[in-house]
């Protein structure tokens, strides 16, 4: 099991986890947006593999998606953009089921584990140390556990604020690399507040030894303060920085500067003495 | 616990955020509708009769059975209240909405007629709904979008893709997920995660129910087979479920053919909606089924002349059947739809809906003057009319104008 994820979430400061879309608006420039976000302080990249109906997604990165579709990325463009990446942050590939499934040439009768593990195999050789998949919920997810364990590659879930407690236990033996704290219900998208829901949701995984990453809706430095004076190891932000692609003016300059000011607000979050969970 | 799947199909492919609603309906459904608890179906099917206009009639189309030497018979869920078969679920869904609970209904639309049935509904029993919808649709049916203002529901136009029924339910699927605590969204077909699917296909079984007694009545014995258009598949799982377990009943579901049965890889666009007869295996809104998608496994924008039809995928348990070999699926394209419209309309005196319009022109594609006949359809025949076509004029007109349809009358003498 690699360990990449995990240890570049938990080490000694909070972690900054930022998303983007792959092939938004290129496949050339997600390469050098990775590298400004590196540059500012990300400790591990989740890269949007485009799917046409992105169920969990809001309007930033639906249209981001669109974008992307429509410049041609595809999973295997994907995967060689993952190979040619020179930075040091693990990258976390986040998309939707139908990919895997479909990924590749599918022989007669073969099992979902067979179909699955041939993406997973391709997205651990291109380097790719995690996924997360928003339509796999834990119940759906033993295939793709399987072919994830086998190639070393994390399984990232997602907890929702209206998570039964019989739901997160099923979703603590399966959870790998850190859990995905989603703060608020709905769809992914920045918003101008931290939710309260966001403080509940820690309380309940305190006790889990995963470390914890709280996202939808972060879009500020303070907001990740917030994050992690509540306890969180990491703090996910994504429509934000999809809003900077999309406004398309020195885009890799304000990427590094927003995911600085973002760094910079989980370590003032880390100051104060609340013991982190999941450490 | 009832199972998720239909063989490989079907599941619960959703995000976390709406796992729980959909274990506490799954929960509900159980109690409610298959157990009858606190006499939910019995007040559902009061409800059918007294505001739905239950039962609907079996009808023998005579000019019909003459043109196809069958007897051929005509299942009006046309007259059911508000023009389509959709009221079945949709009113069972609201009602069970109530049962559990819930403040806040919301739903998607491709045609506008399960809008339409789930803004009838709502109203009804007093709920609040919002209905999205994908911009082309509402250019496509002005009617129903305005009959869904008139009984207090809220349309949202979805503009993203190409604007129609997939658009939809992603939008709607997102409402859900941001107000899953208080909101049931009423999904219109028999699609979508467990147990959406069975649900939705018992509140609509009824209609196979009456086809049994109705033609029983009228002939004595079972029907030979039975036709229903298949977009998610509700109409068409209706109308076949109570008679699944009769083998000797042959079961077509039609599907939109569009212009011709090819995929554009390059353009990801399918100029038809036909995915049991040419998708293949994949996971779309929450359930895995037959879906017309590219080699990538990216969801391609279907085509059909009937909105109610023009979507990418097909409920899970059609799928199964289909593989199974009980279910023969068959397409017709839209010409062919148009032209059983107008025959309809002019011979039998009843204005189809473009949807069901699919299933008549099977008829004439196998028994017809000009019909090549690959499947016995034996001698008595019914065909679900799964809706009225008042919500098509504009579009028919509209296609009409563009072919040279033998059946259609000539409009040019009401423009001058
Ligand atoms: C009259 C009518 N028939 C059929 C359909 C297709 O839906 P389904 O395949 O779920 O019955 C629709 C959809 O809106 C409809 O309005």
């Amino acid at each position: 099991m690699s360990d990449d994820v995990r240890t570049a979430v938990s080490g000694d400061e909070p972690a900054l986890i930022p998303y983007i879309t792959a092939g938004d608006p290129s496949l050339a420039a997600t390469a050098e947006y990775v590298e400004a976000l590196a540059a500012g302080g990300a400790d591990v990249i989740e890269l949007g593999m485009p799917f046409s109906e992105p169920i969990a997604d809001g309007p930033t990165i639906q249209d981001a998606i669109q974008r992307s579709l429509e410049a041609g990325t595809t999973p295997e463009r994907y995967f060689e953009l993952v190979e040619s990446l020179d930075v040091d942050v693990p990258i976390v590939c986040m998309t939707y089921y139908n990919l895997l499934y479909q990924y590749g040439e599918s022989g007669p009768d073969e099992s979902d584990y067979e179909r699955l593990r041939r993406f997973v195999a391709r997205a651990a050789e291109a380097g790719v140390s995690g996924l997360i998949i928003p339509d796999l919920p834990v119940d759906e997810s033993d295939p793709l556990r399987r072919a994830c364990d086998e190639y070393g590659v994390d399984l990232i879930f997602i907890v929702a604020p209206t998570t039964t407690d019989e739901r997160l236990a099923k979703m603590r033996e399966q959870v790998s690399g850190f859990v995905y704290v989603q703060a608020r219900l709905g769809t992914t998208g920045a918003q101008a507040d931290v939710s309260d829901a966001t403080h509940e949701s820690l309380t309940r995984l305190a006790e889990w030894e995963v470390p914890k990453a709280v996202g939808f809706g972060v879009s500020e430095g303070q907001h990740a303060t917030e994050i992690v004076e509540a306890g969180a190891a990491g703090v996910v932000a994504g429509s934000v920085f999809v809003d900077i692609i999309a406004g398309g003016d020195d885009v890799a300059n304000r990427l590094e500067a927003k995911a600085r000011e973002l760094k910079q607000g989980a370590l003032d979050g880390a100051t104060t003495d609340t013991p982190k969970a999941g450490k | 616990m009832s199972t998720t799947k239909f063989g490989e199909y079907g599941g619960q492919y959703v995000p976390e955020v709406l796992m729980p609603a959909i274990e506490e309906l799954t929960d509900a459904y159980e109690r409610y509708v298959l157990d009858n608890e606190d006499g939910f179906m019995d007040e559902f099917r009061e409800r059918l009769a007294d505001f739905g206009g239950r039962p609907t009639p079996i009808q023998r189309a005579d000019r019909l059975s003459e043109r196809y030497d069958a007897e051929v018979y005509l299942k009006r869920e046309d007259l059911l209240h508000g023009g389509a078969h959709k009221l079945n679920n949709a009113l069972g869904q609201v009602l069970l909405a109530r049962y559990m609970g819930k403040e806040r209904i919301v739903a998607e639309t491709g045609a506008g007629q399960h809008g339409t049935a789930t803004a009838m509904a709502a109203a009804h029993l007093d709920m609040p709904c919002e209905i999205y919808m994908g911009k082309r649709d509402i250019r496509r049916q002005r009617p129903n979008v305005f009959r869904m203002r008139l009984n207090g529901a809220e349309v949202n136009p979805v503009t993203v893709g190409r604007g129609t029924l997939k658009e939809a339910i992603n939008e709607t699927m997102r409402d859900w997920a941001t107000n899953v605590e208080d909101t049931h969204y009423v999904i219109g077909s028999i699609v979508g995660p467990h147990p959406f699917p069975r649900m939705v296909r018992d509140f609509h079984s009824v209609i196979g129910e009456e086809i049994r007694d109705g033609v029983q009545k009228k002939t004595g014995g079972l029907p030979d087979s039975l036709v229903a258009c298949a977009g998610g598949g509700s109409n068409t799982m209706g109308t076949f479920h109570d008679l699944v377990p009769d083998e000797e009943v042959s079961l077509f579901a039609v599907e939109a053919g569009g212009d011709e049965l090819v995929v554009d890889d390059e353009e990801g666009v399918a100029p038809h909606s036909a995915s049991l007869s040419t998708g293949s295996e994949g996971v779309l809104h929450g359930a895995r089924t037959k879906l017309l998608q590219d080699a990538d496994g990216q969801i391609v924008e279907s085509h059909s002349v009937s909105s109610g039809l023009d979507y990418a995928g097909v409920g899970p348990e059609l799928s199964h059947l289909v593989d199974e070999g009980r279910v023969t699926p068959v397409n017709v394209d839209d010409t062919a739809a148009l032209e059983a419209f107008h025959r309809l309309s002019r011979t039998e005196g009843i204005i189809p809906a473009l949807e069901s319009a699919h299933a008549l022109a099977f008829l004439e594609d196998e028994l017809g003057p000009d019909a090549d006949g690959e499947h016995d359809l034996g001698e008595v025949i019914v065909v679900n009319v799964s809706g009225r076509g008042d919500k098509d004029l504009e579009a028919v007109i509209e296609e009409t104008e563009k072919r040279d349809l033998d059946a259609a009358p000539s409009m040019e003498v009401m423009y001058e």
